[in-house]
Formats: structure tokens, sequence, C-alpha cells
């Protein structure tokens, strides 16, 4: 993050936060850890915040760790 | 209930020993505990012995003589309050020689006291007119005329209690209350015989001593001596109704002492389990903000925030708010609307937002301001230990051996808890500070922590973890708890990786800035020092990290064997009165009460059966999110129930944006609140003495809020609730909070057994209180992990993403402090501001020389968020390189400074850490000018008459 005046975008805070739950975890190790940010997005974000990770996830591929874009993978599966 | 004061037995209990004793007192044999005095073993059977020296609430001391006895076999008159009850012994309290001796003691004292009983404040509640009448005083030989010390000086400096020493008796009652119950060590008696007196510290006058306005000593006074200013305006009270105090997490019970209709004073309650007898400034003096002229009292609308408000019928109020909620969710959708449940309000009304907005509004997007505070203590002890709550009592801290204090400052933010502490540590428990502040705790009188380890803000995480190096290690684990009560795979996988060499004091000392010997020897202390309990607060939460330093916590204790008995444990020091009990009550944009998650199918039918409607079975939105969903277009309504989220919480410029792309805004609440300024409608709440209802502390303990006073307003904010709930639709019919918590105890398997009539006849409850549990649970996991076996977590020290660098060098922490509290809505309407009358912001000297900055200098703050300013105080409790400053008052606005980091696992944000800088300035920033004129122009009102 730069100097400047910082009030995130929703997009941006978004994907900030799959990266931070991923990166908090990722001691876990790849599997585990990419199993546990599904869960834990499952569990604590609605259905709308959800809906836009997944399509942020495929309007901006390189956005999210390797560990959030597994996850977000997976919930993409599930989301309609 | 009449007005009958308290029974003072004269002496505290003996301390336990389980071996009793037993005597003769006046004939009747009676058996008391070992330890136990004569005084207070008489007090109990029922014969009082006249006293003035004695109060039970402080160690007797034996000056006074005038409760003398006759103990058979035994020489002379031995006086009852310092004489143990022994086996076999034979006391009498009534013989003609000793009323002799007690009306010459008392012929002394009156002698040289001011007879204006007539017009004295205390007249007909003041102990020394009582004994006097007890033992039959009815002449004075020495005359009236002798040396008294009448026409001294009044010190009438404390806004809520005068001292007039003309009428001290010299018991030094108020000195042991002062020391003993508080532990500040204030007063003094100076001087010898008749010239000795009671003063405060260094011959200061009470506001400007270290006195911290408790009220332990006016509470003990016998006299008219110390006396509540409100006693001396309105009169001695004639009723008492025992409440709970709606400030802080430790719950205490006072008895609200009323004139008609009138409150005259808040008296800690003896029996308060929280508090037993104890208060601090805030509930015992700072409630006059419940008649401050501030407070709205008529329903008020308006169609754009830009437009002055209107006063309205509660009718209109009510029917305006359903219909707007109505049309939005007709025009965007079921999902655009929510609400906010306050930490403020009771249980009961807590459980009525949340059910309004899942049964009424047909989602889950309810969230509480715990959300910003202890959110993270809900998901790190539900993961590790499988409850969301604290593990203890209060009265277990006087079983600890060392007490681990870690981003908290009870003595003023959690005082009477912190006084207790304190007493603990005068007896001699041993003490660690993890804190970057050196709070008043590490050092105070006859208190010193073995071990402060100041460590730098947001990396508690690494800290935590250097101590589980130290304590797996050096093998200081206590194998056989966990064996028997962890999963031990789980554990060996954490201890492999607390045990990595990056992990210990020395890798990290770089990083926390903590010596690695300190931290060493800390940890040693804790793992082998007896029952060890840790105590945090929002310093380990508002971070980037709070859930796992949550856990890192609950991993130590656990590692250490330290959990599941008194004396141990992991206890979260809750901020306001009711934040354990809102979260408990399903506040939680994914979670029933009791913690259940929405997606739970049979818990979720459950609560459909019961309200007879479909329930979303998706996770809501939290506040964060809803205010980003808000600027983003899709989140449009919004129903706050006594919070103030504008102030209270971070990065402001988000949370104005959030609140002004709504259509509808509704604040419930007593003041026009900072967030008000952005709302649509107002619908004036009620306080704590106007309602009935119950509030659930930081121990879990649910205690009763009763009502002394009919509503100002005109309705409990259980009623307004329910009000807009029938007006959409809702068949809500509950004629007394009592039935809310009837259907809370069905619903809810760990509030099963309270009911009001439970309450009643046990004090408090804590939870879990059911069928297993029926007179509640003081200490959790004895048996057993609620989750079954605790969960070694692995926590991971991610820096927070929050920097300091060339432009913002400084770190910038927030907190509150003794006076006031949270927002300062309410105490800000007090006489509490003598002692705290601005924010100010604490800088180190280095730091402040650095930048020519002087004690009182104006200084502009500034972050990556935003700009504020504020005066400077020049301060070595914080160390070089960190900055500190409160957030009580709206026109310092600190949270415009903070920034939108928050806790990865629940959002919780970064209060802790925001990296600033800090420079010379002339006057509020233009942002403070600015908005000073825009809460101005929202504040506009126009009255019902004139709108009619
Ligand atoms: S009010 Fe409390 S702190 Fe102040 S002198 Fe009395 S007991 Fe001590
Ligand atoms: S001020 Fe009251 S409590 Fe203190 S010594 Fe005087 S009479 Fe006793
Ligand atoms: S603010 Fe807290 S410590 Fe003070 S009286 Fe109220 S509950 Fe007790
Ligand atoms: S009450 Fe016992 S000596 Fe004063």
């Amino acid at each position: 993050m730069n100097d400047e005046n910082a009030v995130m975008s929703t997009a941006d805070r978004l994907i900030y936060m799959a990266n931070q739950i991923a990166r908090n975890v990722a001691v876990m190790g790849q599997d585990e850890a990419a199993a546990m940010v599904e869960d834990h997005i499952r569990s604590f974000w609605d259905p709308m915040m959800r809906r836009q990770i997944v399509a942020l996830a495929a309007e901006r591929p390189d956005a999210l760790s390797p560990i959030a874009a597994a996850a977000v993978g997976r919930i993409a599966v599930h989301c309609r | 209930m009449t007005f009958t004061r308290e029974t003072d037995h004269g002496t505290p209990p003996a301390i336990a020993t389980g071996k009793s004793v037993t005597l003769t007192i006046d004939g009747a044999q009676v058996t008391m505990p070992e330890g136990t005095s004569i005084m207070r073993a008489a007090s109990l059977t029922g014969c009082s012995i006249p006293k003035l020296c004695a109060t039970d609430n402080v160690e007797s001391f034996g000056s006074c003589r005038l409760c003398l006895v006759e103990v058979e076999g035994r020489a002379g008159y031995p006086a009852s309050c310092t004489t143990p009850v022994a086996d076999g012994m034979i006391v009498r309290t009534q013989t003609e020689r000793l009323k002799q001796l007690r009306r010459g003691v008392m012929e002394l004292y009156i002698s040289d006291h001011p007879l204006d009983c007539l017009t004295c404040p205390a007249n007909g509640d003041c102990e020394l007119q009582e004994q006097a009448g007890a033992v039959g005083l009815r002449e004075v030989r020495y005359g009236y005329d002798g040396a008294t010390n009448m026409g001294q000086a009044k010190d009438q400096s404390n806004p809520y209690f005068d001292f007039d020493p003309s009428k001290c008796i010299v018991c030094s009652r108020c000195v042991r209350a002062c020391d003993e119950v508080q532990g500040t060590f204030a007063l003094t008696i100076e001087g010898r015989g008749f010239d000795s007196k009671v003063s405060p510290s260094q011959g200061q006058d009470f506001l400007s001593s270290e006195c911290v306005s408790c009220g332990a000593c006016v509470q003990a006074c016998p006299t008219a001596t110390l006396t509540e200013k409100k006693v001396v305006e309105i009169g001695t009270p004639d009723r008492a109704v025992v409440t709970t105090c709606a400030y802080c997490g430790v719950g205490c019970t006072f008895r609200a002492e009323m004139r008609g209709e009138e409150l005259v004073r808040m008296v800690p309650w003896k029996e308060g389990k929280a508090n037993r007898g104890h208060s601090c400034v805030k509930g015992r003096f700072a409630w006059g903000y419940a008649q401050h002229q501030d407070r709205i009292l008529k329903p008020m609308i308006r169609s754009s925030v830009t437009e002055p408000w209107r006063e309205v019928s509660w009718d209109e109020a009510i029917a305006y708010t359903a219909s707007e909620f109505r049309r939005i969710q007709a025009q965007y959708g079921a999902r655009s609307v929510g609400g906010i449940t306050s930490s403020r309000c009771t249980n009961e009304e807590t459980f009525l937002v949340q059910k309004l907005i899942r049964q009424g509004f047909g989602n889950n997007n309810v969230d509480t301001c715990a959300r910003v505070c202890h959110s993270p203590t809900g998901y790190g002890l539900k993961t590790t230990f499988g409850t969301s709550a604290g593990t203890q009592d209060f009265d277990s801290v006087m079983k600890s051996d060392v007490i681990l204090v870690i981003g908290a400052n009870p003595t003023d933010g959690h005082p009477v808890f912190g006084s207790r502490m304190k007493q603990r540590l005068r007896q001699g428990a041993k003490l660690i500070v993890i804190d970057p502040r050196r709070i008043d705790l590490v050092k105070s009188p006859h208190i010193e922590a073995a071990h402060h380890l100041p460590l730098r803000p947001g990396t508690n995480v690494a800290m935590m973890t250097a101590l589980a190096h130290v304590i797996v290690t050096e093998k200081l684990y206590d194998e056989a708890f966990i064996r028997e009560r962890c999963d031990w795979d789980e554990f060996e996988d954490w201890a492999a990786f607390v045990s990595q060499p990056s992990r210990s004091p020395e890798a990290v000392e770089p990083l926390t800035g903590v010596k690695a010997q300190d931290a060493r020897a800390a940890a040693r202390l804790y793992a082998t020092g007896g029952n060890g309990a840790i105590y945090y607060g929002l310093g380990v939460t508002e971070h980037s990290q709070g859930s796992s330093t949550v856990m890192a916590i609950a991993n130590l204790a656990m590692a250490t064997g330290n959990v599941g008995r008194e004396g141990v444990g992991v206890n979260p020091l809750r901020g306001q009165n009711n934040v354990q009990g809102s979260c408990d009550m399903g506040s939680f944009p994914h979670e029933f009460s009791g913690y259940r998650h929405v997606s739970d199918d049979a818990v979720r039918g459950l609560f459909e059966r019961k309200w007879g409607v479909t329930l979303d079975a998706e996770p809501g939105l939290r506040i964060p999110n809803m205010l980003d969903a808000a600027t983003e277009g899709s989140f449009k309504g919004l129903f706050i129930q006594g919070e103030d989220i504008l102030q209270s919480d971070p990065n402001t410029h988000h949370v104005a944006a959030g609140l002004a792309a709504m259509e509808c805004v509704v604040v419930q609440d007593l003041f026009l609140n900072e967030t008000a300024n952005y709302a649509h409608i107002f619908l004036p709440g009620s306080t704590f003495l106007e309602k009935d209802g119950t509030f659930t502390n930081a121990e879990r303990r649910i205690q009763m809020v009763r009502k002394v006073m009919a509503p100002l307003n005109g309705y409990a904010d259980w009623e307004i609730v329910q009000l807009v709930a029938q007006a959409v639709g809702l068949d809500w019919s509950y004629t007394h909070p009592s039935e809310i918590m009837d259907e809370i105890a069905e619903l809810t398997p760990t509030f099963a057994g309270v009911h009001y009539a439970r309450l009643e006849a046990e004090g408090s409850l804590q939870w879990p209180a059911n069928e297993a549990a029926p007179h509640g649970t003081p200490t959790m996991h004895i048996d057993g992990f609620v989750r079954g076996k605790g969960k070694f977590v692995v926590t991971d020290y991610v820096p927070t993403d929050e920097k300091t660098g060339p432009r913002f060098p400084l770190l910038l922490t927030t907190g509150r402090i003794l006076s006031h509290y949270n927002v300062g809505a309410q105490t800000r309407r007090t006489a509490n501001t003598a002692w705290h009358p601005e924010d100010r912001l604490e800088i180190h000297p280095a730091d402040a020389e650095n930048r020519g900055i002087k004690d009182g200098d104006w200084v502009a703050l500034r972050s990556r968020a935003g700009e504020t300013a504020l005066r400077a105080l020049i301060t070595e409790r914080v160390a070089p390189g960190v900055v500190y400053t409160t957030f009580h008052h709206p026109d310092t606005q600190a949270n415009v400074i903070t920034t939108d980091y928050s806790d990865w696992a629940t959002n919780c944000p970064e209060y802790k850490v925001t990296a600033v800088q800090v420079a010379l300035s002339n006057g509020p920033s233009h942002w403070q000018e600015g908005y000073a004129e825009h809460s101005r122009l929202s504040r506009r009102i126009v009255p019902l008459e004139a709108a009619e």
C-alpha cells in the first residue's frame, strides 16, 4: 500500500480480505489452508460478497494469492 | 421496596478455612466460620453491637472502643470488631457496665461534634446519631463548648461529593476504604490527637489529588463528613431499587436510592456478586445524563439529511419507519436493509432487534458494535475452547498466583475489577503486563509488576508465540493436562511450530522491541508460578491479528493447564455493559442466539417453528460490509439501536460515505449522536433507569435491570422495537421483558434455565444455566472443554499492512480512560468532564522535542485515512515512536485517523495500530471545522407545535 489517502474500493477490499485470510492460515499448507479459507468465506460472507469475489477472481486472476484463488475456485463451483 | 439501609455486619467475612467454632452470645449458642469477629458473629445472629470505626467492607481497626464486650474468663473489655470468635467462648454484649463504658465513649465523640443535626444533610442517615441513640446517650458531662473542629472550610472541589472536616470523627473508615477496597491510597490521617484530620494526599483538595472519585470513602463514612452533593441537594432517600450499572462490562449492581421519583444516589450493592459493594465514578455518580437537557424526547423524521428535523407523533414515526423499510425492500430486494443491535441495551432489546431483522426483514443483516471490540474473542475462544466467553467469574482472581494482563488497562477500563485485582496483587500474587504503554498497574502504591513487556503495537502474536516457545522448549508445559483435555497430535503440531528458532524471544526481539530475557522470565513465571490467569482487552482484539492473538492466549493457557478451575483461565475484559449479552443474543450476522450458525438446519428449524416464517440460511452482512454495500448501491436501509457508528467505527470518511448513500437510516438513541447527523428517522430511547431487563457482564453473569422511573420519552426501547415490528406486520405482543427472556430460554440451550423468577431468587446467574447447571456456571470447562477436546491452533505472525514509513513514522494506538465511557455520549454530559475535558495526544518527550512540541500545544495528527488536531500531552508512559489518544470527544474524532484495516477473521477494526505523523498546528483542522458546521446544521429541530 502506498502513502496516499486510503479508502479502498469494495472490490479491492474483498480481494484484500480473501488474501488476508489466506496469509493468516498459510502456515497450514496449501490444501488445508485453501479448505480453511473456503470454509471461512462460506461461513462469514454474505451471498453477494461471495458472488463478487468469484467474479473478481475471474476478472483479475492475478489479484488473489494461490491459496485464496484455490478457495474461491471451490466456492465458484457451488455459486449460482 | 421501602428504604432500609443494607445491614452492616461490622467486619468482612473471615477468609475461608473450612473450620467453624461454636460459642455463646448473650445466652444463644451459635456456630461461625473460624476467624469471624465477635462483632460479625453477633450481627449475623441478630444482635447488633454499637460501633463507629468498623464497617464490613474494610478490615477492623479497633480505634473507637464503642464495640466493647465482655468475654467470660477474660480480663477487661475486648473490642468485638478485632476479637475473633473461639470455641466455647461465652460473650455478653449488653451489660450495665458495657452500657456505661459505651456512653462514656460516645460522650467524648459528641462533645466535640457540631450538633446541627436538624440541618445536617445526613440527618436520619448518620451512624453517629444512630449510635448515640443505641447507647442511650442523654447528656454530655463535658458540655458542648469545648473545642470543636467547626468552622473548618469544606472541600467541595469534587463534583459529586463534599468533604466537611468539622464533622469528622477520625474513624479512618474512609482511609481504609480507599486503601483496601479501591487501592488508590489517596487519603491519610494527618496530625495527632484532637488535631488529627483526614486529608487527600499532600494536603491537596479532592479534585486535584490522586482520588479517582470511586465513592468508597463516601460510602464508608459514618457521618456527614463525606456526603454526596445530591443528598445535600435533594435530601435523604426514602426507597431503594436494586439495578445494574449501564456503563461497563464489570456489571456492578447498585441500590438506586430514590426520593419519590427522583434519583438521589446510586450506592453499590454489597450482595452484588460482580462488584461486592464497590463502584467506580461512572456507575456511582455519572448518571446525570439521564436527565440532561440534550436528551431527545420526541420522535423526529426528515426526508433528507440536509433538512432540519421535524418532530412528529410516535404513530407517525413508527408508520414512516415501517413504510420506508418496506419500500426499500420492494425496490432493492430483501437483503437491502439491516440493523445494528446495541451492547448498551438489554438482552431482551437486543434479542428483539435481531428478531425484527431475521423474522420481519427476512435476512441476516444484523450486527453489533461488538464487531469493533470483541468479535475476535468470539472467533478465537469458540475455535479453541468451543464457546465464546470468558472462563471465570471475577472472584476467581482472588485465587490466582500469577496474573498476566495483556492489552487491557483494568484500573481505567474495568475499574472495579481492577481494584479486585489490586487486592490480590497486594496479597502477593505476581503480575505480568504486556502492553505498549506503562499502564497504572505496572507501578502503583504497593504494587509493582514482576515484568512489563512494552511491546511494539501490532506484535502480539509474535510475543505470545515467543512465550509459548519458552514454555515448550524448556518443557514447562503440563503434559498430563494436555493429554487428558486436548488433542495430543494437535498439541505436537503446535509445539513443533512454536519451537522453531525463528519464534524464540531472541529472534523476535527486533520486531517486538521486548528484551528476550524479560520475555523468557515472564514465560517461566506464568508457566510455573502456580495458578496463572490471563486477562485481556481490546489491545488484543483490535488488531489485524486479533483472532490469532486470542487463540495464542488460549494455546498458552491450555499448554500450562491453566483452564477449568478457580484462579486460572482466559478472561476477556468486555468494554460495554452488555457486549457479552448482545453477542449471546444472536447479534452477529452468521449466528442465532447461543452462537449457532444460521446454516444449521435443525437450529433454524427451531426458530422457524417458533416465529412462523422461513428464515434465511445465508450469513448476512457485517457492519463494514453493510457500509461497502451501501456505497456500491445495494444496501439502503439501516436500523441502529443505541450505537454511534460514525464516532466509534474506524475510518470516519468510510462510515460517513456509507451512511450518506443510504435512503433510510433510523437512529434510536438518547441523544442526537454523530450518526444521527446522517439519519432520517430518530426514535428517542430510554435510559437503563427507565426500563426492566437484563444485562450480561464479562463473567457471563446475567443480572436484572430494574425500572426506577417512568421513561421520559414515553416508551422503553423494547416497546419501541415492538411497535416497529407490529407496523411491519409481525404479531408481537410482549407485555413485559420477562416474556422475551422466556422466549430466549426456550430457543437457547445455554439460557434454558434463565427466567426472571430464577434471577430474582438467585440474584444473578452465570450462563450456561440450564438443567445441567441450575445455579449457573461460575467456572467453565471444568470437566472438559465445551467443544470436547481443547484445540491448539497454530498462529502464525503476519505483520499488519499498516506500516510506518517516512511520511507516517509514528504508531498511534487508542484507548480510554476511567472517567469516560466509549464515545462519551453519556459521560460528556456529566460532571465527569472535570477529569477529562478533552482528548489529548500522549507523546514521548523525545518525539515531542524532535517536532518542537511543548505540552499543551495544538498538534495535527495525520494518517493515510485522514487528519485531525488536538492538544499534546508529553509523557513517558508511551514509548518513543508510539503516540496514544482516547476517543471520547466527537470534536477530536480520533477515528478520522484510524484505517480500514481489520482482523482477518472477523473484520474487527485495527484501532490499536495506525501509522501517523504529528506536527505542530494552530488549532482544529479544516475537517473538524467543516464537521462542526455540518453537525450544527443537521441538528436543527422544528418543534411539533411549529410543524403543525
Ligand atoms: S473517592 Fe475513592 S479514590 Fe477518592 S478518596 Fe474516596 S475512596 Fe479514595
Ligand atoms: S471522613 Fe468520615 S470516614 Fe473518614 S475519618 Fe472522618 S468520619 Fe471517619
Ligand atoms: S462503569 Fe463498570 S466498574 Fe464502574 S460502576 Fe459501572 S459497571 Fe462498575
Ligand atoms: S467499632 Fe470496634 S473499636 Fe470501633
